[in-house]
């Protein structure tokens, strides 16, 4: 089973799509120019400090409001691991699925951790931190497949026979 | 078991007697909407993916708004790769400068009573005012749709608002949604679709339906549902013996109902900076303004205008008052109605159909330490200019009446 340890970077509720990525970036031509921008409203310097692997850790109902699919693809261009939330909202989580950011519903490590901290994934398991497990639900498996597949386009690709099967 | 409206909806698409919230299933997609934003990662995807022909191009349309007309040179690039993805793939519904998109979604016919509609723009909700099935999707899963007709979908848990009785005179559909938001919060409904019944909901124009189904994502509601009735097949043109399917049985099973009482109810704002954070209009009274906006795809419409119009006639604004109609011909209608001239003459600034200040990119964006109380649908922080903006979110009533003052005002009627 896949594991991994990174650093929390943590964030409250209702962290919505604005605050990951303004409307006024949306328009710049790739989500690379856009990412420095991520998170501006709220934390104008986290976009420059999360390090790859970072883990971000965030309260209820994540990626609320807009459709904005550059709100995962930045995440995931910042190259943060995965987003533990108690809750996502429901656009962000299927556009996170189909761009392989992964994510984990999780209301049990909120209240515990602290920014800086390090925990350890075990993808479909637990997370673990301090030396406690706290238990995590594995998705569906027709999300499994999507992100199994890579993500949607790749899903795609391989329906239209121009990716062979793995 | 009886089935709720989005179970009929799903179970009638995927030509089955009866689905159960938490099924995943697979749905034809009657009509998509894309717009001007999303439009050059939509082609880019499409693309990627391996796709050369889209699967119906009469059901796609292309809607551009959000850059309409544009601020920044670099929004040209977008209407540029739409035209040319429309004439490679046979597009015709494409709309260039005809409004906003949820508000063409409907008055132009495009969706329908009982269709399943998918939007790359989260108040896709909006449809739902004449019972149809819509929900936003990201610009990935609207490529694919394009390539195969197709969207895999969890049949959501139902909640039932019921409001029955007459709303007092300065109450509105937009404090019904507000209120609703504040009680359901901004996740209460994720996942989930809302129902709206009752006798008060029965008595709303559809133009007011449209303003609590386009701001059920606040709460995070996959999608806000009215059953058809005659109002909505006059304005949807379909005949009502084709939609009378559509009524959710006595016996369906809901994951909650809640019950208002309209007379209960009271204009309201969403303060800073959350739709969720809901006060009283009587407790923010005196609030100075620096800006009043009346418009968007939530509360543009002929209703919303006219209220505004007969509340200003023969006063004038005391803050920048901006209106922005929600589509072309609500502004034509606005202006043969006499709204226009008579919001003119109070000092109003009229903008052309749009999305630009709702969405922060053009014609009235606000900086650090400016209030404005707007009629659209978020207040999030940087919505409308720098993250030091204060958005109140309130009634055309309720801003028409505080743009007299310059503070925020109760109003004394509203658009019945």
């Amino acid at each position: 089973m896949e594991q991994f340890t990174g650093k929390v970077w943590v964030l409250g509720d209702d962290i919505d799509t604005d605050i990951i990525i303004p409307t006024d970036y949306l328009a710049l031509p790739t989500v690379e120019d856009m990412k420095q921008y991520g998170f501006s409203p709220l934390r104008p310097e986290l976009a420059g400090q999360i390090q790859e692997g970072d883990i971000i850790v965030a309260g209820k109902n994540f990626g609320c409001g807009s459709s904005r699919e550059q709100a995962p693809e930045i995440i995931k261009a910042l190259k943060v691991k995965c987003v533990i939330a108690k809750s996502f909202a429901r656009i962000f989580f299927r556009n996170s699925i189909n761009n392989g950011l992964l994510l984990i519903e999780n209301d049990q490590i909120q209240n515990l951790v602290k920014e800086g901290d390090t925990l350890t994934v075990t993808m479909g398991e637990s997370i673990d931190y301090k030396g406690k497990s706290y238990p995590i639900q594995p998705l569906p498996q027709n999300l499994m497949d999507i992100i199994n597949a890579g993500g949607l386009v790749k899903a795609m690709q391989k329906r239209n026979g121009i990716l062979e099967e793995d | 078991m009886g089935l709720t409206l989005i179970e009929k909806i799903i179970a009638k698409n995927i030509g089955v007697a009866s689905v159960k919230p938490g099924q995943i299933v697979t749905v034809g997609v009657d009509r998509v909407m894309i717009h001007d934003i999303f439009i050059p990662f939509v082609a880019e995807k499409f693309e990627e993916m391996g796709f050369t022909k889209i699967w119906d191009p009469d059901k796609v349309v292309l809607i551009y708004d959000h850059l309409v007309p544009t601020s920044a040179v670099e929004d040209v690039r977008h209407f540029k790769i739409g035209d040319a993805f429309a004439s490679k793939y046979g597009l015709s519904h494409v709309h260039r400068s005809d409004g906003i998109c949820h508000q063409l979604m409907t008055e132009a016919g495009y969706a329908k009573p009982g269709n399943i509609v998918f939007g790359t723009d989260s108040h896709t909700t909006t449809y739902g005012c004449v019972g149809c099935f819509s929900s936003g999707i990201g610009y990935t899963e609207m490529a694919s749709i394009l390539g195969t007709g197709e969207l895999w979908i969890r049949v959501p848990e139902t909640i039932k608002v019921v409001i029955d009785g007459q709303l007092p005179a300065n109450v509105s559909a937009k404090d019904v949604i507000l209120t609703l938001i504040g009680d359901l919060r901004a996740d209460g409904a994720t996942y989930k679709v809302i129902e709206m019944s009752g006798s008060t909901v029965d008595a709303m124009s559809v133009a007011s339906r449209m303003t609590i189904s386009n701001m059920a994502i606040e709460a995070g509601a996959k999608a806000c549902l009215f059953r058809p009735d005659q109002k909505t097949c006059d304005y949807s043109h379909v005949d009502l013996q084709d939609v009378d399917w559509l009524y959710a049985d006595e016996d369906a099973d809901y994951d909650e109902v809640m019950i208002y009482n309209a007379e209960d109810l009271e204009p309201v704002c969403a303060c800073p900076s959350q739709v969720d954070n809901i006060h009283p209009v009587a407790e923010l009274e005196g609030t100075e303004l620096d800006q009043v906006f009346i418009g968007s795809c939530t509360n543009g419409r002929l209703e919303d205008l006219e209220v505004a119009a007969a509340i200003l006639k023969g006063k004038k604004v005391a803050v920048k008052t901006i209106i922005t109609p929600a589509s072309r011909k609500i502004y034509l209608d606005a202006i043969k109605s006499g709204a226009i001239a008579t919001l003119a003459e109070a000092g109003c600034i009229i903008t052309h159909p749009g999305c630009g200040l709702c969405c922060g990119r053009a014609g009235g964006i606000l900086s650090d330490g400016e209030k404005v109380l707007a009629t659209n649908n978020r207040n999030f922080l940087g919505r409308m200019g720098t993250s030091k903006v204060g958005i109140y979110l309130g009634s055309p009533a309720t801003a028409a009446t505080s743009a007299i003052e310059g503070r925020i005002t109760l109003p004394l009627l509203c658009c019945r």
